[in-house]
């Protein structure tokens, strides 16, 4: 994955005033919050974007030739644009679709592309460590289509087992799988399973709800065919996804859901769909989303997303050693060590205390953390962990929230001991 | 906030650490369910024999956190040897003490002034009201007692 550029030093103090939140106190003591791989916060610059939208602009898009209906076309337009070059597409008008979040866009996905392209004994190829939003629509698929899943294992330190890939491959139409585990924090080689999903004649789809805010994702230099991410985790507002896909792709695929805004006309007995990406975006777009969601890119875009990347990766990387020096052999984080492929996902058990127990303790220090499965039950049962904690970081996290997890960690261990 | 200690009561530790009628029945007229917390994972597995009237075995298998096996160890050491009938009201009394006060947190307009909870008939139970304070919990607290509901519903009382 390739590194922008950028010209100003990482600047965390500055960063951290952008984001109104972390002003907040909680239960009397600042707000520590380590939930970002679930959602992430919304700088300043992404709600005023959306709340200008609203007072100056507002209108439906697509239909009024007034000003502001046409003004507010232009910026749901334009926010493909700005998608479009954050990921490296060639071609964000006819490529970027907007969804309600990750899970929609694999939906469409499974339901448009999958339905029309797979049939019985077609095999879709997954990993054990996805997030249920990239199993369920492939399950529900299979159970309509009896399609064949096949799963890629990992191993003792949460990396894919990619050795007998190609055997699962063989036959496949499609690779599915995520660019970082939400639970493990495994950043998995994509450039990689992309070269070899299109050796064994599969295509491929990523799904990028936990990479694309963290890493440098770019599309074409990865040779995908289709990326799913959500806005929420990318500083971005709740309500919108996005799915992109190859326009060969997504020219020939069947609308998923129904209604207005996809259609190029309807008569009584038939329908003609529009061409994509308006083809899949039926009914009144999430437009003040599209609006955050591309102030929140380009607020990612001016720090730099390699800079952001940098600082999580040292952050992690300090979190492993502090966790290790404190708690030793009595706290396990799941996935790999620091290093080029770990992102700031930390999935923990401490001793045997349930994961609900330590998120609450943690809770009276002022730290949000996510206890329980993730979202991911298969990985859970591989794991052998009914429930993990897991702290997760942004580019507003800091050592000094790692010292005051480390300071409720210590208090957890203290009450249950 | 709540306080800590309100949840983390000494006698819920207790029973965290030390849980009563642990294991899982087996053999002829066993009453048998699970119950799943889809939220965190948790489950519970309820097994009890009803004779004569009485629920006169019960245990409790699954995992969760220290608020969902305090509390169904509590429940256990509550509802053993006790007659359907007392069984049913001791139910009934856990869980109005953990709704009422949930329509309280809720601040629901149209709530019905709360029968008040006779918290001594309660005995260790009592210790759980600290739970209502966090509201997050309180499915964690009532699980077992929906699961042992549905065990007199398999049971046919």
């Amino acid at each position: 994955m390739a590194t922008m550029s950028h010209d100003h030093p990482f600047d965390l103090e500055a960063i951290r005033k952008d984001f109104p939140i972390l002003s907040r106190e909680i239960h009397g003591r600042r707000i520590v919050y380590l939930d970002s791989a679930a959602s992430s916060l919304p700088p300043h610059p992404v709600v005023e974007s959306m709340s200008n939208y609203y007072e100056t602009t507002h209108a439906n898009v697509h239909r009024g030739v007034y000003a502001t209906a046409e003004e507010a076309t232009r910026l749901y337009e334009g926010a493909r644009g700005v998608v479009g070059r954050f990921l490296g597409a060639t071609d964000p008008n006819h490529e970027i679709v907007f969804t309600k979040n990750t899970t929609e866009s694999i939906n469409l996905l499974a339901g448009s592309w999958g339905r029309a392209n797979l049939s019985e004994g077609d095999a879709v190829v997954l990993s054990i460590m996805e997030h249920h939003a990239n199993i369920v629509p492939w399950q529900m698929l299979a159970a309509e289509k009896g399609i064949e899943l096949r799963w890629i294992d990992i191993d003792s330190h949460g990396r894919l087992v990619l050795d007998n890939l190609d055997e699962l491959l063989n036959g496949a139409k499609l690779l599915s799988v995520t660019a970082m585990s939400n639970v493990l924090g495994t950043i998995n080689p994509i450039g990689e399973l992309a070269r070899r999903a299109h050796a064994a004649g599969a295509l491929i789809h990523v799904d990028g709800a936990q990479a694309v805010p963290h890493l440098p994702t770019n599309v074409t230099e990865l040779d995908l065919d289709f990326l799913s991410f959500s806005g929420h985790k990318v500083l971005g507002p709740t309500g919108i996804g996005v799915l992109w896909g190859r326009a060969s792709l997504l020219k020939d695929m069947p609308p998923f859901l129904g209604g207005g805004g996809m259609i190029l006309d309807v008569r009584t007995d038939r329908f003609l769909a529009a061409e994509a990406p308006q083809r899949f975006e039926a009914g009144t777009p999430p437009i003040a989303e599209a609006v955050g969601l591309a102030e929140a890119i380009r607020y990612i875009e001016q720090i730099g997303i390699g800079a952001i990347r940098a600082h999580e990766a040292a952050l992690t990387s300090h979190a492993l050693d502090v966790l290790n020096d404190r708690f030793g052999e009595s706290l396990v984080v799941h996935g790999p060590p620091a290093g080029d492929d770990r992102g700031g996902v930390l999935s923990f058990t401490l001793g045997d205390i349930h994961a609900h127990d330590v998120a609450q303790i943690l809770d009276s220090v002022g730290v949000c953390v996510r206890p329980g499965h993730h979202c991911a039950k298969p990985l859970m049962r591989h794991l052998g962990v009914p429930a993990t904690a897991r702290a997760s970081f942004g580019l507003y996290s800091g050592e000094d929230d790692v010292a005051i997890l480390v300071e409720g960690l210590e208090q957890t261990a203290k009450l249950f001991s | 906030m709540a306080d800590l200690e309100d949840l983390y009561r000494e006698i819920i530790l207790d029973h965290y650490r030390s849980p009563r009628n642990r294991g899982e029945l087996e053999g002829d007229g066993v009453v048998r369910v699970e119950g799943f917390n889809p939220l965190c994972g948790d489950e519970i597995v309820v097994s009890a024999i009803f004779s004569d009237g009485q629920l006169s075995d019960i245990k409790i298998g699954g995992q969760g956190c220290s608020i969902s096996q305090s509390s169904a160890s509590l429940m256990s050491a509550a509802v053993k040897g006790k007659s359907i009938e007392q069984v049913r009201q001791i139910i009934d009394t856990f869980k109005t003490l953990m709704t009422v006060h949930e329509a309280q947190l809720e601040e629901t307009e149209t709530s019905v002034e709360p029968e008040p909870v006779d918290l001594r008939s309660l005995g260790e139970l009592a210790a759980l009201q600290g739970v209502v304070k966090f509201p997050v919990r309180i499915k964690c607290a009532t699980l077992s007692w929906n699961t042992l509901t549905q065990c007199l519903g398999e049971a046919g009382l």
